[in-house]
């Protein structure tokens, strides 16, 4: 293994003295001169036709410098795809959507002037249940979807995105198969990725067509993008801060972009619109619900021969970017199921309740939460080890699937098996495995059980990067990404592969802001695309520079380019360390060497995460502990290794481990209220209740990294779900395939209490 | 504080134009009333901090007692911002991230120096929270045991899950604390 000066070594996060004395600045931190503060009026129903709203009151309150209702707004449309979504519309379609703005001097008085708002509402019957949706008598939440179903083949990914799997013959894999499973399994519990800081955006224009905005977005290019997009013919210049985390939520964020650009147009100054924990829980994004009818094909051997069904996936009142995510969730699918007749067929469905939107995991976590369960029962029928399954089944290098863009692609990654063995023998899954619904151990009424799930994603190398790397005469580097810093160390991570390129300090490389103004075109950090994509993209920009420099100097020493080496700001003939030059000299201390560096999708490398779950289940209460995880997984090279355990311990947040537990937006279905819209009723884990953690990561090199790494931030969380849900059915011996494994779920699945329907008292 | 001495302590303001706070050493006397550089009876001290001292350092998520983001020391004890009136903090000395580094030196905490050992954060937010409750269990307790320091930060949310290094950090800067003594 190469012995790097920087990568693979702990080093300081750059904007890590910042953090820690409290002068990192987050969006909320920031203001402008004369600028004003958004609020919005929200909707009390789930489905309404607004008949008047009075505003006149409002309008005429001390402080109050603009009332916007659907009439006064401009038509900008956003929602993918077709665009369906107005900013304010005649009719609501969930209990928090916006129904009026107000902009203020003060946040109070904005509040105060939306309780003199006076709306009369038309209220219509609603509908939450993604198959209840699809009844012709539903109903019905947008004109253009009859059914409520979104349309399928629009272009999310190019011209033929994948939009469902369809290979082989159904027919040939019945008559191959051992055994035919039928199951239904749901993750429908619409968890909050709930980062700590709110969404929050401040807008300002500049004449007509020019709008700033300031956001901590995780992608801030890509707000640019999407505005520029969908407000028509103007620029936008979109500044990224420190994003209080995001876990993929805060990435296009015209949901709360568009309503504060609307205000500040209307009043000709600066609006900042910051939502409050409630509304930031009730009316921005939650996980998609999945829902699916499986029927799969096992041979003796544990071979599947067929996988058919409908995955039925709840977007709620509108899609943020659900068919985007079911093309990857698609693909997803295939990573982990070698399998030669597939029918799966997605339909994504709006109802009534809050917008799912993109959520870490991206439409794969949701498919893998309802579709392991149901392979599950395959493997308990066929009597396999799940630990033998996955290790068969994940996808190895020559071995192909469909993508997101409708492309087959064939894997050219790394062979995932040993990772998977590492990790089962740390975990002691030998020991612990008695087999299918049978506990590790019983103590009294205390019954252990183990459980393991996988995930893969070949995003990692998606999309577009790219990147500038300037050499300054003082022998120090600057990169121009746009990339934000959410909390994965990215931003100091690009400067370790800089730094290590031009053997220089760490402290002599430094990144732009994520300004859209100075930057060129970046996606974000999703997708893992981090360490790949975007790490590429620099690399490429460093070495771009680094030759240029190199060309420079050679005319000068008179020698090759490649004759040359560079340290610490100078570079010297290879062989002759009294043969040297600076920077500053080589750039005859008048010029510039700019490196710019492009990454192009490549969906061929998935990286891969598994993990491994023990839980104790107290039968009387039905309580569950989650008592050990064991993460396993391979980055071919590690860049920093506590950012890199950092990552993997989020296996927990973010709407991920514990949304098989406990996590849920509890949504009433009488009145169509989320009923927790705080962090009190809405359950997060505490550090009195941590779990043993551990990870084994393994470094197989990707040959085609120039640190021959991938990145897998994006995953850690995903297999956790199913593999809790596997232990806990593991522990008391019945199949629980209810999110979350609440106290009442386990004791009416033990026969101790009577069972209730989700939005029902007990 | 029990509610007989909230009630009097909201008496003993009857009559009081202004109040004298303490942050960071520096003394504040802030009038009471509506207006800029002003602090209105509903402002709660986090929003004093952040808005009309400008130390932003001190951070707001659910602004209802439940994430320990807001979390400061009031003579020496940790207390949610957040669920403090402003008013009831008159003649109080506070002490918020910003005021955690010695004054003269300029010399970090050791507890955030460990925090930067460890990289005990990811997006940061929850950091300043996490750092000052961590110093006040120090305050108490200069040798806790990981359960004691668990259960101290029980009211601080982190969502990334930085949670273990944090444990880490502030084992270590304790473990360092009583060897330098």
């Amino acid at each position: 293994m190469t012995n790097y000066r920087f990568i693979g070594k702990s080093t300081q996060r750059k904007d890590a003295l910042d953090i820690v004395t409290g002068k990192a600045k987050f969006i909320n931190d920031f203001t402008l001169p004369d600028m004003l503060y958004g609020k919005v009026l929200r909707s009390p129903l789930p489905h309404a036709n607004i008949k008047s709203i009075d505003v006149t009151e409002a309008k005429s309150f001390p402080g109050v410098k603009a009332v916007l209702t659907y009439k006064d707004v401009p038509d900008w449309m956003a929602g993918s795809a077709p665009q369906h979504v107005r900013i304010l519309d005649s009719k609501v379609r969930y209990v928090g959507e916006a129904v009026a703005l107000v902009a203020a001097e003060t946040e109070d008085i904005g509040a105060e002037a939306l309780r003199l708002i006076k709306v009369e509402y038309e209220s219509l019957p609603a509908v939450y249940d993604v198959e209840e949706a699809t009844q012709p008598d539903a109903p019905q939440l947008y004109e253009k979807f009859p059914r409520n179903i979104l349309p399928q083949g629009i272009r999310v990914f190019g011209l033929h995105p994948l939009q469902e799997v369809v290979i082989g013959d159904i027919e040939k894999g019945l008559e191959d198969a051992d055994f035919v499973i039928e199951g239904t399994c749901s993750y429908e519990n619409i968890p909050n990725p709930m980062p700590p800081e709110s969404p929050a955006v401040i807008a300002a224009w500049e004449g007509p067509d020019t709008l700033n905005v300031w956001l901590g977005s995780q992608g801030p290019h890509i707000v640019k993008v999407a505005l520029e997009k969908w407000m028509g013919s103007i620029n936008i210049r979109s500044v990224g801060y420190s994003v209080g985390a995001s876990y993929g939520s805060k990435y296009m964020s015209w949901q709360y972009t568009m309503p504060a650009a609307a205000l500040a147009q209307a009043t000709g100054r600066p609006v900042k619109l910051s939502y409050g924990k409630a509304e930031h829980l009730a009316a921005f994004t939650v996980r998609l619900g999945s829902r699916i009818h499986g029927k799969v094909g096992i041979k003796k051997d544990g071979t599947v021969t067929f996988l058919s069904g409908d995955w039925l996936v709840n977007t709620g009142a509108f899609s943020e970017a659900s068919q985007a995510m079911v093309a990857v969730g698609c693909g997803e699918a295939q990573l982990i199921l070698r399998c030669p007749n597939w029918s799966f067929k997605p339909k994504v469905v709006c109802t009534n309740r809050t917008a799912s939107g993109q959520v870490r995991g991206f439409g794969g976590q949701e498919l893998k939460c309802a579709l392991l369960p149901i392979l599950a029962l395959g493997m308990e029928k066929a009597g396999i080890d799940p630990v033998d399954f996955f290790k068969r089944n994940y996808v190895k290098p020559g071995e192909g699937y469909y993508w997101r863009d409708g492309e087959w692609w064939v894997c050219e990654g790394i062979d995932y098996t040993k990772a998977i063995e590492k990790g089962a023998e740390t975990f002691g899954w030998k020991e612990k495995w008695k087999g299918w619904l049978k506990p590790t151990s019983v103590k009294g009424a205390k019954r252990r059980g183990v459980g393991v799930g996988i995930h893969g994603n070949a995003d990692a190398g998606e999309d577009v990067s790219e990147a500038f790397v300037r050499l300054e005469t003082n022998g120090t580097a600057i990169i121009y990404c746009g990339l934000p810093e959410h909390g994965t160390g990215q931003r100091t991570n690009i400067c370790k592969m800089v730094a290590e390129i031009l053997q220089i300090p760490l402290d002599r490389v430094s990144v732009t802001p994520a300004d859209s103004l100075v930057n060129p075109v970046e996606i974000g950090p999703v997708g893992s695309r981090g360490t790949y994509a975007i790490g590429s993209a620099v690399i490429a920009a460093a070495e771009d520079a680094k030759e240029q420099l190199f060309e420079k100097v050679a005319r000068n020493l008179k020698v090759k380019p490649e004759d040359l080496e560079t340290l610490d700001g100078m570079v010297y003939v290879k062989g002759k360390p009294e043969a040297r030059i600076s920077w500053g000299k080589g750039m005859n201390y008048s010029g510039t060497c700019l490196g710019r560096g492009r990454f192009e999708s490549d969906f061929s490398k998935p990286n891969f995460m598994m993990i491994f779950t023990e839980v104790e289940v107290d039968t009387t209460t039905g309580k569950i502990d989650l008592i050990r995880v064991v993460g396993a997984t391979d980055v071919g090279q590690i860049i920093d290794p506590l950012c890199l355990t950092n990552q993997l311990d989020g296996c927990l947040g973010s709407a991920g481990i514990d949304s098989a537990l406990f996590e849920e937006a509890v949504l009433d279905t009488r009145l169509g209220r989320i009923m927790n819209l705080n962090m009190i009723d809405y359950k997060w884990r505490t550090f009195a209740e941590l779990p043993e953690m551990e990870h084994v990561i393994l470094e197989t090199p990707f040959s085609t990294h120039r640190f021959h790494a991938i990145g897998v931030g994006e995953i850690t969380p995903s297999p956790g779900p199913p593999a809790v849900l596997m232990a806990v059915s593991n522990a008391i011996g019945v199949w629980m395939h209810d999110y979350p494994l609440t106290p009442d779920k386990v004791l009416s699945s033990l026969g101790k209490i009577a069972a209730t329907k989700r939005g029902e008292r007990a | 504080m029990t509610r007989q001495e909230k009630k009097f302590s909201g008496v003993a303001l009857e009559g009081k134009h202004r109040i004298n706070l303490t942050v960071n050493g520096q003394l504040y006397e802030l009038a009471i009333g509506r207006g800029a550089g002003k602090v209105n009876p509903s402002d709660t001290l986090s929003f004093t901090l952040r808005e009309t001292l400008g130390l932003t350092g001190t951070k707001v998520s659910c602004d209802s007692g439940a994430c320990g983001a807001c979390t400061v020391l009031m003579d020496g004890r940790a207390v949610l911002s957040c669920m403090m009136l402003s008013i009831e903090c008159d003649g109080k000395e506070v002490t918020t991230i910003e005021g955690l580094k010695d004054p003269k030196t300029g010399e970090l905490d050791p507890l955030q120096q460990s925090f930067i050992d460890h990289t005990a954060f990811q997006c940061g937010f929850c950091t300043p929270g996490m750092i000052m409750s961590s110093k006040a269990l120090l305050n108490d307790n200069p040798s806790p045991t990981e359960e004691e320091v668990k259960e101290a930060l029980s009211g601080n949310f982190c969502r990334c899950i930085t949670h273990y290094h944090v444990v880490d950090a502030v084992m270590d800067a304790a473990k360092k604390g009583v060897e330098s003594k």
